[in-house]
């Protein structure tokens, strides 16, 4: 008789014995990355969940968290082609944040516990006062990529009717809005990966810059695993040798902050190797001609001299891309997170272009969206500038059209407000509001130059924090307000292909919280009267469709019917029998003429090079047991012993000649602030550079908040630094 | 408003216009080139001359970029004089333009050594020169290129790369000597005779003949033996022919290169008064005695030096830019670190800074591998690299540059700079081998121990142990190791998988 296995995975006990069968749960989504993994979650008793074990082939059984009654179990959906069965040690433990421990479960006032009418009837009293004194962009609000379609939209819609504010910006300003931009000036059009995910699999190449899916999105890499082991090669663009270019057949290692330049040596190369596709270019895009001049300036030895990139990587670079029969080009935070993000976005849609890629079935441009709803988040108007359906707020027809929905005359609606850093850095300033509702987002600890944030928070005369644990950002709070997450209501998510999701609500909710929804009404009924404001998310999603109709992501004919029965629905989607978009750009792209433009663009230097003082480039990054800030992903204890605390990762010459010890103790010193950290020490990474994860208070002490010109960036993947051994 | 006169549209000046642009959408702009055609960029005439680039892929600006930044360029407008006292410069058809601020960008031009025949020779300088050279090479039987500094090395390789038998003359006794030592200009020149370019060295050119290259007597060395064998077409039937005086030799050829190096054209600055010594002589803003008046690219002289690659030239034109725009009051040039990038098809070099130092006057790191055509060095002064060699392919030279670029501590371990893949560490241990601690399953944070004590429990295939601990579920990558560790186990026991 063998004794149990011993589990690495939390208090479950399985039997080597075939499991018995059991109740697969709600069908719905992780509460964490784009890739929006499918996992079911079963409550149940908590000795029946707890001895079940497993369903279907891998027969493992995930977290065991207990509710107020019940245990809920998550086994991975095999019908959501984003992670096949596949999930990540995150995802296997999400049920732990569920049920009571460590959640927010009453309303906090100045610190001490309220009832919610005492909250909200504070909120409302506060918002008032601040409103008459200073008007109506006093109250500003702050949304996150990590909300529902329905959320999100909801809080646009708060801000501009009930708030009447222009103030209004999210964290996904942090996430994708280089790419976005990007890919709206070339293709009239951002959706993350304009393709299904699984056409990865079949493409001969791909080239990611400045993305590590090993890490942020495990199952991801299972489709990069299809396409080379079909002969498929893959191409990294990355300056540390992390665990996805260790995959990779190719990697390519520059300095951080030289992407630009060597997408622009890699245009050189595949226009002067004759791997240009001449008759692609003549039908299917403008603009090349000027492209191709700058380009000319670009020549491989130069590229080599600014980034590092040996000349002959680059040309093998270009090769395999320009040999291959269909090949994507994907980008990620490392490229875009830039005070030029945009501009190094568009040289590697350059780059795609000249290749013929974009708008060709099994190849193409995408971005690989990072926040679980960063891609619905930046849709539906919780951004600056944005109204639904990815409208533009500046937008006459735009505006009559949402104003309608929204019944109020298109006059009332506010202009574009501050995007995320500038409304931070004004918060509490002569100019700046006064007063900030914030949801789902954690800025204390995820903005540039968090130092500074934290100071203009603390300067406010009202923060209000919706969120289910006590993030450093809700401890500054004047009024907390405890929501439900993920498992616990329903809503859709749209996830890095464009696909519309159902999250759908597995468990009850702990007693005592409430949705954001239902705030968002509560509030309104205090503030205008609730309607307008219903609490039901169908409700919220089907007035979206309504708002959204006509608008480039147009979700007019999605229902949560449809994506129940069809695992997720892609937009456009104009009406209820139209099938969806997986390819959006295959007759035609999102421009007046249809065809997709090149943008001419220049390499320049990062922001803040270094010189003697901050002798080394710092760039951040994520680990795989983290999520975004850490609010969540540190409270699970699996996750932390994985990924116990703040590191910086640096390259065995330098840790030599600081005398610094795997382990020991160091200080990084930049411009902006100072962090403590352990050494990691690794031949990963360039000498000339150190890495640090910011799911912990420490890393964007030191980024740096300058902004790209378009999108409004910051810089977070480079700034200069000095390193100390800590006493 | 600010007038601005560019005279010079090359590299320096057309990059000056487009850096001025950028920072001033208003100050007027006039740019006067020599050359009739749009600017193009010269560092890449090589690839044209090679055939790696049409001559379409070099130009820089067009006509509509000039346009639509409200740019006056007046290609083929010569530049014959500068007025000083009106600020005005006059043009061979007689027009006076005037300006605020004037910048020579005037570039250089080949030299022509004073040989007889020399008009038969094409010289390799402008996109005219490389259009010459290869209409020529279009019929030619066999070209010789005179002079084997990095252009007559460049255009060495791009003529034999398009199947001309090559031979390549230099009066020095190895390529390059200027960048390289010895040894690596003999690898160097065993390299490009490995790709059909005879190399002679330590030769002196007498005459340039119809029919080929008349060599002073007793001069130079017999082609290298490498060469002699790589190249089927070597000396027997194209070399040493009898029509000289005795002793002379004559290599045959019916196309000849003239690569003998550059000067900068500074009659303007002359003529105007400006001092001149090898080149137009600057301060540190690129002004000239003149402070209406600037000059930079090749024709002009910072702290002494001539600089001759693009590099400095459009780091100059950025100064200049920056405080003729007053972008940046406190622009200022302060030399550039020259980094010589060899562009030719299969011969990979870069050399950098004091090559030339010895022992006795720095620290040297050498590895030489002349069979396969590798040659590296580097040059160390109190820690910091002043300058290095490396010749062959290697991923070396991106850190390498980086280095001599910023200047940035080395490594106590130097050779781990040669050979980066030593440093990287050891690869991956078999699972097998692999202690209890390594972590397998990265994604679902599970190690070798976590799976064998699962396997003393019990679980003997991949889908038992992804059950106990989840290895193997999230990106799928370690299902291997999983299997090799638990087939490992079962063995060990004598258990059947």
């Amino acid at each position: 008789m063998v004794k149990p296995p011993e589990s690495t995975i939390g208090r479950m006990t399985i039997s080597p014995a075939a499991p018995a069968p059991v109740r697969a749960g709600t069908a719905t989504h992780c509460p964490y990355c784009a890739l929006q993994c499918g996992m079911n979650v079963a409550a149940g008793a908590a000795g029946a969940a707890g001895a079940a074990g497993a369903v279907e082939d891998t027969g493992a059984a995930g977290t065991v968290g207990e509710t107020a009654e019940t245990t809920v179990t998550i086994t991975p959906r095999h019908d959501v082609p984003a992670n096949a069965g596949g999930l990540c040690q995150k995802g296997w433990t999400a049920g732990e944040l569920l049920g009571r421990d460590r959640r927010l479960t009453t309303p906090l006032v100045d610190g001490r516990p309220a009832t919610w009418d005492e909250a909200l009837d504070t909120v409302a009293a506060r918002i008032r006062a601040v409103r008459a004194e200073h008007g109506p962009d006093g109250v500003a609000v702050f949304g996150g990529g990590g909300l529902t379609n329905e959320k999100a939209y909801q809080l646009g819609k708060f801000a501009r009717v009930v708030l009447r504010t222009s103030q209004i910006d999210y964290n996904g300003r942090f996430c994708m809005s280089s790419a976005a931009a990007a890919a709206n000036r070339a293709f009239g059009m951002d959706r993350g990966l304009p393709f299904p995910i699984t056409d990865l699999a079949g493409a001969d190449a791909i080239l990611v810059a400045g993305g590590n899916m090993a890490e942020t999105m495990p199952p991801f890499v299972r489709h990069l695993t299809a396409m080379r082991e079909r002969g498929g090669r893959l191409i990294v663009i990355d300056p540390r040798a992390t665990a996805t270019a260790r995959r990779a057949d190719l990697h390519l290692q520059p300095v951080p902050g030289t992407d630009l330049a060597l997408a622009m040596g890699l245009l050189h190369i595949v226009i002067a190797e004759g791997h240009l596709d001449e008759a692609y270019v003549a039908a299917r895009t403008t603009g090349f001609e000027r492209v191709s001049a700058s380009a000319a300036a670009w020549w491989p030895e130069r590229v080599e001299r600014i980034t590092g990139v040996p000349v002959a990587r680059m040309r093998q670079a270009a090769a395999i891309l320009g040999d291959a029969r269909r090949a994507m080009i994907l980008t990620g935070r490392g490229a875009e997170q830039h005070a030029k993000g945009t501009d190094t976005v568009s040289a590697f849609i350059n780059l795609a272009l000249a290749l013929g890629l974009p708008g060709r079935e099994g190849s193409g441009y995408g971005c690989v969206t990072g926040q679980g709803n960063g891609q619905g988040g930046r849709e539906h108007g919780q951004k600056a500038d944005q109204l639904p359906g990815y409208r533009r707020i500046d937008d006459p027809a735009a505006r009559a059209h949402v104003a309608a929905v929204w019944g109020v005359d298109p006059g009332e609606l506010p202009g574009p407000g501050r995007s995320a850093y500038e409304l931070l850095d004004a918060l509490g300033t002569a100019a700046g509001p006064r007063a900030l509702l914030l949801f789902g987002s954690n800025p204390v600890i995820s903005a540039p130059d968090a130092g500074r944030v934290a100071e203009r928070l603390a300067s406010l005369d009202l923060l209000v924090v919706s969120d289910f644990v006590l993030s450093e950002t809700a401890a500054m709070a004047d009024v907390v307000l405890p929501s439900t997450q993920w498992a616990e209501e329903d809503g859709t998510m749209t996830n890095l292909e464009g696909r519309v999701l159902l999250r759908r609500r597995a468990v009850a909710p702990p007693p005592g919280v409430r949705g954001d929804l239902e705030i968002l009404r509560g509030l309104a009924a205090r503030l205008r009267g609730p309607e307008g404001f219903p609490a039901e998310p169908r409700e919220v999603f089907d007035e979206l469709r309504r708002a959204s109709a006509g608008g480039i992501a147009d979700y007019s004919g999605i229902t949560y019917e449809r994506i129940a029965a069809e695992t997720g629905v892609f937009w456009p989607c104009p009406d209820t029998g139209h099938p969806g978009t997986p390819r959006p750009f295959l007759d035609r792209f999102a421009t007046p003429d249809g065809r997709a433009r090149f943008t001419p663009v220049e390499h320049r230097p990062p922001e803040e090079d270094v010189d003697d003082d901050h002798p080394l480039y710092l760039t951040t990054g994520r680990v795989l047991a983290h999520y975004q800030s850490g609010a969540q992903t540190r409270r699970i204890a699996a996750l932390n012993e994985a990924a116990p605390e703040l590191f910086v990762e640096l390259h065995p010459d330098l840790a030599e000649r600081l005398e610094v010890e795997p382990g020991g103790r160091v200080r990084v010193v930049g411009r902006r602030g100072t962090a403590e950290a352990v050494a990691r020490i690794s031949p990963a990474i360039r000498p000339d550079t150190v890495f640090m994860p910011f799911h912990w208070a420490g890393a964007n002490l030191l980024t740096n908040p300058a902004l790209d010109p378009v999108s409004r960036m910051p810089e977070f993947k480079v700034c200069a630094v000095r390193l100390e051994r800590a006493a | 408003m600010t007038r601005l006169v560019v005279v010079g549209n090359g590299m320096a000046g057309a990059r000056l216009v487009s850096e001025v642009r950028a920072r001033d959408p208003h100050i007027r702009i006039t740019v006067f080139g020599a050359e009739t055609g749009r600017p193009y960029n010269r560092a890449l005439l090589s690839n044209v001359l090679a055939g790696t680039m049409t001559p379409g892929q070099v130009r820089m600006l067009d006509a509509e970029w000039y346009a639509d930044h409200a740019v006056t360029a007046l290609p083929g407008v010569e530049v014959t004089a500068i007025d000083r006292e009106a600020q005005e410069v006059l043009t061979a058809c007689g027009r006076r333009e005037p300006y605020d601020v004037l910048v020579l960008a005037t570039g250089s031009e080949a030299v022509v050594p004073p040989l007889p025949g020399a008009e038969r020779a094409v010289a390799f300088r402008t996109m005219g020169d490389c259009e010459a050279i290869l209409a020529a090479a279009g019929t030619a039987r066999r070209a010789v290129v005179v002079g084997g500094g990095l252009l007559g090395v460049e255009a060495a390789r791009g003529l034999a790369g398009r199947g001309l038998p090559v031979t390549l003359l230099h009066l020095a006794g190895h390529l390059m000597e200027r960048q390289l030592d010895a040894e690596a200009g003999l690898v160097l020149g065993e390299s490009l005779a490995g790709l059909g370019v005879e190399i002679r060295t330590g030769v002196t050119v007498r005459e340039i003949l119809d029919d080929g290259v008349r060599l002073a007597a007793g001069t130079g060395t017999a082609p290298g033996t490498a060469g002699a064998a790589a190249s089927p077409s070597g000396t027997g039937e194209s070399g040493a022919g009898e029509s000289g005086a005795v002793g002379e030799e004559v290599v045959e050829a019916d196309l000849v290169v003239l690569a003998c190096g550059v000067r900068p054209v500074t009659r303007l600055a002359r003529d105007a008064g400006l001092a001149v010594a090898r080149g137009i002589v600057v301060d540190d803003e690129m002004r000239t005695g003149d402070p209406s008046v600037f000059a930079i690219g090749e024709c002009a002289e910072h702290d002494g030096v001539v600089y001759g690659l693009v590099a400095p030239a459009w780091e100059q034109a950025a100064v200049v830019a920056d405080l003729v725009t007053a972008t940046d009051k406190t622009a200022r040039y302060r030399g550039s670190r020259l980094v010589t990038r060899l562009k030719a098809r299969g011969v990979e070099l870069a050399a950098m800074g004091e090559t030339h130092l010895t022992e006795d006057e720095a620290e040297i790191v050498r590895f030489s591998h002349r069979a396969r055509g590798a040659y590296r060095k580097l040059v160390i002064r109190d820690g910091r690299l002043v300058g290095a060699i490396l010749l062959g392919e290697t991923p070396a030279v991106g850190t390498v540059t980086r280095l001599f670029d910023h200047g940035g501590p080395l490594p106590a371990d130097r050779a781990g700079l040669l050979f980066p893949g030593l440093a990287g560490g050891a690869a991956a241990d078999s699972p097998v081998r692999m202690p209890d601690a390594a972590r397998v399953c990265q994604c679902n944070n599970v190690t070798k121990g976590q799976i064998r004590s699962c396997w003393e429990s019990g679980a003997r295939d991949v889908a038992a142990v992804a059950a106990a601990t989840r290895a193997t579920t999230g990106c799928g990558s370690c299902r291997d190791a999983v299997e090799g560790i638990v087939g490992w186990l079962c063995e060990q026991e004598g258990i059947p998988v």
